[in-house]
């Protein structure tokens, strides 16, 4: 009997916090035509999700393609099929790597930030205060961020695809041997613009509304002590690679499903 | 102020990092840069068997690529594959008594068209029909028949084995 009252409260409190993610997100969506006005908040929160992850973004990608492009060459050189490595590098970054490991990392870089930035301001009555002043701390704080995590995601996801492609040309062709002239055209010859480029970038702008949604309602809705902050980015982490890796497989079905 | 302008800088360096590393992906990793729209005419070839080739093939001449693959479509009445080509605008003068063939490049490659000049004065134009084609190896064929082949070939002449055999 313990046990259904638990399950059932349970339920009953991951809908309550549903309901109260979705008219977060509302309001969000509703402050940001207030952002546009203030294109100089934006341009700051760009800089602190975007410009800051810049560079893990950059090296991950850079070791992902190299990695990419020696395991790839050991399998496909038993076939004697040196040349379709670029295509490989490239279709597996572009399709899969790219949107879902730079999620991942943004996630972990730039939404666990925004979550203890945004929960610290709760815990210090900043938020309390600026409604003492009439000012919507949705539409100051929060909309930029969202609005510059969503902005960011895209840019992050085909910098990873593009380092890491080169990556593996610098092992493939470089390193391994693999003709260069072979390595290009192949991927050029293989890679769709619509079917694979513009499908990658859709799931990394879905990841990026995603991940930023998640952290900035943590921050919002956690509870306002050292300890309450601290299992909010701790949940925006756990809940942001929970739903980028299951949105990757919904996205992945839909979109490659029938080829 | 100071502060701002170099914020301002590092986010317009990020954003134009973000779009040329996107321009990169769709010009120089996808195929887009080699779509040429309206620069084509169309032609089309029937073929009895057009193997794996797929829309977006290469069509060359010589081994050059003048043109890819646009559409194939089955013929019902005739049991024909029909292949339609998108030909580069600048390749007019190719004879339209040319003949197109399926081959592989490489053992493992990928499967093009490859057209072969004729002698005739006429030029293919857009809509044009080649007459003459040569359909896709099929592997699996090819080396029934050279089984068969040779099988054959054992039995024609089992004289000159036993020969041997009783010499020896």
């Amino acid at each position: 009997m313990e046990f259904f009252r638990y399950l059932g409260a349970g339920t009953r409190e991951s809908f309550t916090k549903l309901g109260r993610g979705s008219f977060f997100l509302i309001s969000i969506l509703a402050g940001i035509s207030s952002v546009c006005v203030r294109p100089r908040l934006l341009l700051k929160q760009l800089h602190s999700v975007g410009v800051l992850s810049f560079l893990i973004i950059t090296i991950s990608g850079l070791f992902v393609g190299m990695v990419l492009g020696l395991q790839g060459f050991y399998i496909l050189s038993r076939f004697g099929a040196e040349e379709t490595l670029g295509v490989m590098v490239a279709t597996s970054l572009v399709r899969e790597l790219g949107p879902v490991v730079a999620a991942l990392l943004f996630a972990g870089r730039a939404g666990s930030a925004l979550t203890a930035e945004i929960g610290l301001m709760k815990a210090t009555e900043q938020l309390s205060g600026m409604e003492m002043m009439a000012i919507d701390p949705i539409k100051r704080i929060i909309s930029p961020r969202f609005l510059a995590g969503f902005l960011s995601m895209p840019l992050l996801a085909a910098l990873f695809s593009a380092v890491g492609i080169i990556g593996g040309q610098m092992v493939g062709t470089g390193l391994l041997g693999v003709d260069d002239g072979a390595y290009w055209s192949q991927m050029q010859a293989n890679l769709d613009f619509r079917g694979d480029i513009v499908n990658g970038v859709i799931k990394s702008i879905v990841f990026g509304f995603i991940t930023s949604w998640i952290a900035l309602f943590e921050g919002y809705d956690a509870i306002p002590t050292a300890e309450g902050v601290s299992r909010a980015t701790t949940r925006t982490v756990v809940n942001s690679a929970f739903s980028i890796l299951g949105l990757d497989f919904i996205l992945t079905a839909l979109m490659f499903g029938d080829n | 102020m100071q502060h701002t302008h170099t914020q301002d800088t590092l986010v317009g360096l990020f954003v134009a990092t973000g779009i040329a590393s996107l321009f990169f992906l769709g010009l120089q990793v996808s195929n887009l840069s080699s779509f040429s729209h309206g620069n084509t005419y169309e032609i089309t070839a029937r073929f009895s068997n057009s193997g794996g080739l797929k829309v977006k093939s290469a069509v060359s001449a010589a081994g050059v690529k003048i043109g890819s693959v646009k559409a194939i479509t089955f013929d019902q009445k005739t049991y024909e594959s029909v292949v339609k080509m998108d030909i580069d605008a600048q390749y007019k003068t190719l004879p339209d008594d040319s003949s197109a063939s399926v081959y592989t490049a490489g053992l493992l490659g990928e499967q093009y068209v490859s057209l072969d000049g004729g002698g005739s004065d006429e030029y293919l134009k857009n809509g044009s029909k080649i007459e003459i084609t040569n359909s896709a190896l099929v592997l699996e064929k090819a080396l029934g028949q050279f089984l068969f082949k040779s099988a054959e070939e054992k039995k024609a002449t089992p004289s000159p084995t036993n020969d041997k055999k009783g010499k020896k």
